[in-house]
């Protein structure tokens, strides 16, 4: 169905390839993964598919690309969309009109179909999708997997053969992603439709996958094979098939279900340990962070009722809930930026974060947002830097020697101070935004969805920096949708629902009660006290 | 002996039967009878019509009524439709400009009542005619409020037909050669809102930073990073559009492709003549005949020029007997009272000098009631703002709904999912 002949691709200033020796073919109906670090070609691979790469994005194709026979050198991108369906990382930068059912009209209106035709695919489109209650709702008012869902049927409506989705579920909490790889999954197995798909968050996609193509290293060629066999070797792996490799199973278990069936031994084996507690607060300190029966309301509607939240020194909490449940909002009234509308909310020494001037503040939270471009705007990271040392100056903090340059050097040490911070990789862009708000030396963090994009060595990065700031005593609160690295990071979770807590306790006891926020270590080893790899490990070694 | 079960409850609101007359009630509005934007559009410009033809300011109190009542029984919870308000205070601004001007210029109405008299300043030759200060008359006055008031009556009438008509929709029925500027349109409208929204999420990272939020630096330091986003968003939109197929052509004949070039040219060309031998006191003869033939040649260019364009629409809106209704209606107001300019002048455009009360022309004004005729036949809105409470007065209009509009049950369901 989609076949790769000797191809390389190289964009321009670019000393090497960004994608090179792809020889491959996708037979039709499979679904195939694209795994891989960060950086390493996987969007140029999809976009090659349908042609946006070399065709939109410039630069030098070099093979050949066919798709159903039709050749991407000869076929612009819009003379593929009938075979081809796209949807990119961003649903709200694809959308081109502003209702549902206008959205999954366009592309066929594009392609001038017949309008009985029309109106039948949208009615199918939108039942497969479970989409016919939003059908007139504007696009900007559906919640992340609801126009994730809008984006993938606005291309399923043109009842295309191959769908090429880029991190169709990064953004989206436990349950949306479900339901998206659900629809996928329909699609392959009734449609017979092609899908190739890259994902960071392979724990979520891997045991759907018929084959996985590895991109290991930036220019070097893909690995096509068995997903068992090929995430044997490679770099980035799910937490499931990380407990294979350490307990020694082959082939690495790539579900949940396979891994329990193979892990009576290593049960065994662990029985009677338990890993070592997570760091707590220090006993008797005061809060860092203290929210009373906090009530917030934003546009005629409460998004906070009545939340109670405690985050003592050394202490990290994940705050977890689904997608507008209301935690970059509790994030927020924690940093000042909204007023509450009953309740209070209270920092370390009294200090009361809305009616603290900003320029005070940051001595005592600082919060890296969704978005860490948000924070970033300077044209350079040593310029951005030097503006951080300023700000920090300018707010009384003794600036240490080097400031935030010499963070930003142990955070990022590949990175050159003479770089724009929107070239970095998410995952070099959290790390910068996260120095810049360091440099005022906040004892209380606030971290909104840090691991959005970022790949499993970014993320192991994070937790070993998260890890330390709790050990010299930050308070860390963090709001995320990985179950993964609130096992690994955090020692309490709290979950929002309606924009009210409706579980607090330690990461074991609340993550394991709930089969959608169990990290895939407690569900292979049953309701131990197990949580991640890391942790496994340790007692193994003591074994 | 048989057993009796228990009747179903029929609900009370839904009557078994729906009679004629409940059958010519208006429908809660739905994607399928919607209300074609344009007629909302023929509607206003028929009012507007109308208050261009009177300077009689209870005859264009009557027409400002029309149209807000019209908006206030059909609006939607849109955007859009919210800002009829400020077409309202824009309307008054005008008066009041209008005012102030005739205040501090003077004005050619002569007028024996002086109210007041400003110190005049004096202006060199070369600006004669023109006065600053002096006398200021009663009737002067008068006569700038009258003409205030036709213009803000005339921006209050399109400013009715923008809160009624979905923009969007209206941009869909463009002809297929001018599809590409309607989906440009669309996009900025979109887009818009996204930079707003784009702006304050950044002011509020501003804050993160220690950084005070006001001042024009501050300004700045945020509108470069919201612009680099709003680019790359555009980009990622244009690529997109373009693997949904945006932009696929149609092969042509090259004869095709010429006759449309000269037909959409040349039928401008005659538009403009036509035009000016219209509005040109002299000419008034070849005028009309020439605006009709231009428009036509320019309109058959256009649809030639569609051909070129493979697309298809997705449920247009048809132009259905309430769409004619509304339509009517208001080019029924402008006839109405273009008719009665030519036949009673005086009672339309009552004198300032000398200074009288307004007469209340009866027929007129009889005629600029027929514009309220949308507020009835046009289908209502199920997100309306009168539809949200239970039992108000959409949801009782609504019940007796002719088959082609959902069950009451699902125009609540409507109403509860509308709101945020």
């Amino acid at each position: 169905m989609i076949r790769f002949s000797g191809v390389s691709v190289t964009y321009p200033e670019a000393a090497l390839p960004a994608l090179a020796g792809a020889d491959f073919e996708v037979p039709e109906g499979e679904l195939w993964l694209v795994v891989g670090p960060s950086g390493v070609g996987k969007s140029t691979l999809l976009g090659a598919v349908c042609g946006l790469v070399p065709h939109f994005s410039g630069g030098t194709l070099r093979g050949r690309v066919t798709v159903a026979g039709r050749d991407t050198r000869t076929h612009r991108p819009r003379e593929m969309a009938d075979v081809v369906g796209t949807v990119g990382q961003d649903p709200l930068g694809h959308f081109v009109t502003d209702t549902v059912e206008d959205e999954l009209a366009y592309g066929m209106e594009s392609l001038g179909l017949p309008r009985d035709t029309m109106r039948r695919r949208v009615e199918e489109t939108l039942d497969l999708l479970g989409l016919h209650e939003l059908r007139d709702r504007p696009l900007a008012t559906l919640s992340g997997g609801q126009q994730q869902r809008v984006a993938l049927g606005s291309v399923l409506t043109l009842h295309p053969r191959v769908l090429v989705l880029d991190e169709p579920t990064s953004a989206l909490d436990p349950g949306a992603a479900e339901e998206v790889l659900a629809v996928l999954q329909r699609l392959v197995h009734d449609l017979g439709t092609t899908v190739l798909l890259a994902e960071h968050r392979l724990e979520r996609v891997v045991q759907y996958a018929d084959r996985v193509l590895l991109l290991p290293a930036p220019g070097a060629p893909p690995v096509v094979g068995d997903p068992a066999e090929v995430l044997s070797r490679s770099p980035v792996r799910p937490p499931v098939a990380e407990l294979g490799a350490l307990a020694g199973w082959r082939p690495l278990p790539l579900s949940v279900r396979e891994a329990r069936r193979r892990a009576g031994a290593l049960r065994e084996r662990l029985a009677g340990r338990r890993p070592a507690p997570p760091p707590g607060p220090a006993p008797g300190a005061a809060p860092l962070a203290l929210a009373r029966r906090l009530t917030v309301r934003r546009g005629g509607s409460e998004v906070l009722r009545g939340v109670e939240l405690r985050v003592g020194p050394g202490e990290t909490v994940a705050l977890m809930g689904r997608n507008g449940a209301g935690k970059s909002t509790l994030l927020r009234a924690l940093a000042g930026a909204h007023r509450p509308t009953a309740g209070s909310v209270e920092l370390a020494g009294g200090v009361v974060p809305h009616r603290t001037p900003p320029a005070r503040l940051v001595r005592h939270v600082g919060l890296v947002p969704q978005d860490p471009r948000d924070l970033l705007f300077a044209e350079t990271v040593a310029a951005e830097c030097a503006a951080a040392d300023a700000d920090a100056a300018a707010a009384g903090v003794p600036v240490a020697p080097g400031g935030c340059l010499a963070l930003v050097a142990r955070l990022l040490p590949e990175v050159p101070p003479g770089a724009h911070p929107r070239d970095l990789s998410e995952g070099q862009r959290l790390a910068l935004a996260l120095a810049v708000v360091l440099t005022s030396a906040p004892p209380l963090l606030l971290l909104d969805e840090p691991t959005r994009g970022l790949d499993y060595a970014a993320k192991a990065r994070l937790v070993g920096v998260l890890r330390e700031l709790a050990g010299r005593g930050h308070g860390v609160l963090l709001a995320t949708h990985d179950v993964e690295l609130a096992a690994e990071a955090a020692g309490r979770v709290v979950v929002l629902a309606e924009g009210e807590v409706v579980a607090d306790g330690p990461t074991a006891e609340v993550v394991v009660a709930s089969p959608a926020f169990a990290p895939q270590v407690a569900k292979v080893l049953g309701a131990g006290p197990w949580l991640t790899v890391p942790q496994v490990a340790a007692a193994l070694e003591e074994a | 002996m048989p057993i009796r079960l228990p009747r179903p409850r029929v609900p009370r609101d839904r009557p078994p039967r729906p009679g004629a007359a409940a059958r010519l009630r208006a429908p809660v509005a739905t994607r399928s009878n919607a209300l074609h934007a344009g007629a909302w559009w023929l509607w206003a410009l028929g009012l507007a019509t109308a208050a261009s033809r009177t300077s009689n300011p209870l005859l264009l109190g009557l027409v400002i009524a029309v149209a807000g009542y019209v908006v206030a029984a059909r609006r939607t919870n849109a955007p859009w439709a919210r800002a009829f308000g400020y077409y309202l205070a824009l309307g008054a601004f005008v008066v009041a400009l209008r005012v102030v001007f005739a205040l501090a210029l003077g004005s050619p109405i002569g007028g024996t009542r002086v109210l007041v008299t400003l110190p005049e300043v004096p202006l060199p030759d070369w600006a004669a005619g023109v006065r600053l200060g002096g006398r200021v008359t009663a009737e002067s006055l008068v006569f700038a409020g009258y003409d205030g008031l036709r213009l803000a009556t005339l921006l209050i009438c399109l400013g009715a037909a923008n809160a009624l008509a979905n923009p969007a929709r209206l941009l869909k029925s463009l002809p297929g050669a001018l599809y590409e500027v309607g989906v440009a349109v669309v996009v900025a409208m979109s887009f818009a809102p996204q930079l707003v929204a784009d702006l304050v999420r950044m002011r509020a990272a501003r804050r993160l930073r220690g950084r005070s939020v006001r001042g024009a630096r501050a300004l700045l330091q945020v509108a470069r990073p919201v612009l680099e986003g709003a680019l790359e968003r555009s980009v990622a939109l244009a690529a997109a559009m373009d693997a949904r197929g945006y932009g696929r052509t149609a092969a042509v004949p090259p004869a095709v492709r010429r006759l449309t070039a000269a037909l959409t040219l040349g039928g401008l060309l005659g538009v403009c003549v036509g035009a000016y031998g219209l509005l040109a006191a002299a000419g008034a003869g070849f005028g009309l005949p020439l605006l009709a033939a231009g428009l036509a040649a320019a309109l058959a260019g256009l649809w030639l020029g569609g051909r070129r364009s493979p697309r298809t629409r997705y449920r247009p809106d048809p132009w259905g007997p309430r769409a004619w209704l509304v339509s009517g209606a208001g080019a029924a107001v402008a006839v109405a009272v273009g008719w009665a300019n030519g036949a009673a002048p005086e009672a339309l455009h009552p004198p300032a000098v000398p200074l009288s009360a307004p007469a209340f022309p009866l027929w007129p004004a009889a005629a600029v009631l027929l514009g309220l005729l949308p507020a009835v036949v046009a289908p209502v809105p199920a997100d309306a703002p009168g539809a949200r409470t239970p039992g108000g007065r959409a949801a009782r209009t609504a019940a007796p709904a002719p088959e082609s509009a959902p069950a009451p049950e699902a125009a609540a369901q409507d109403c509860k999912e509308a709101r945020p």
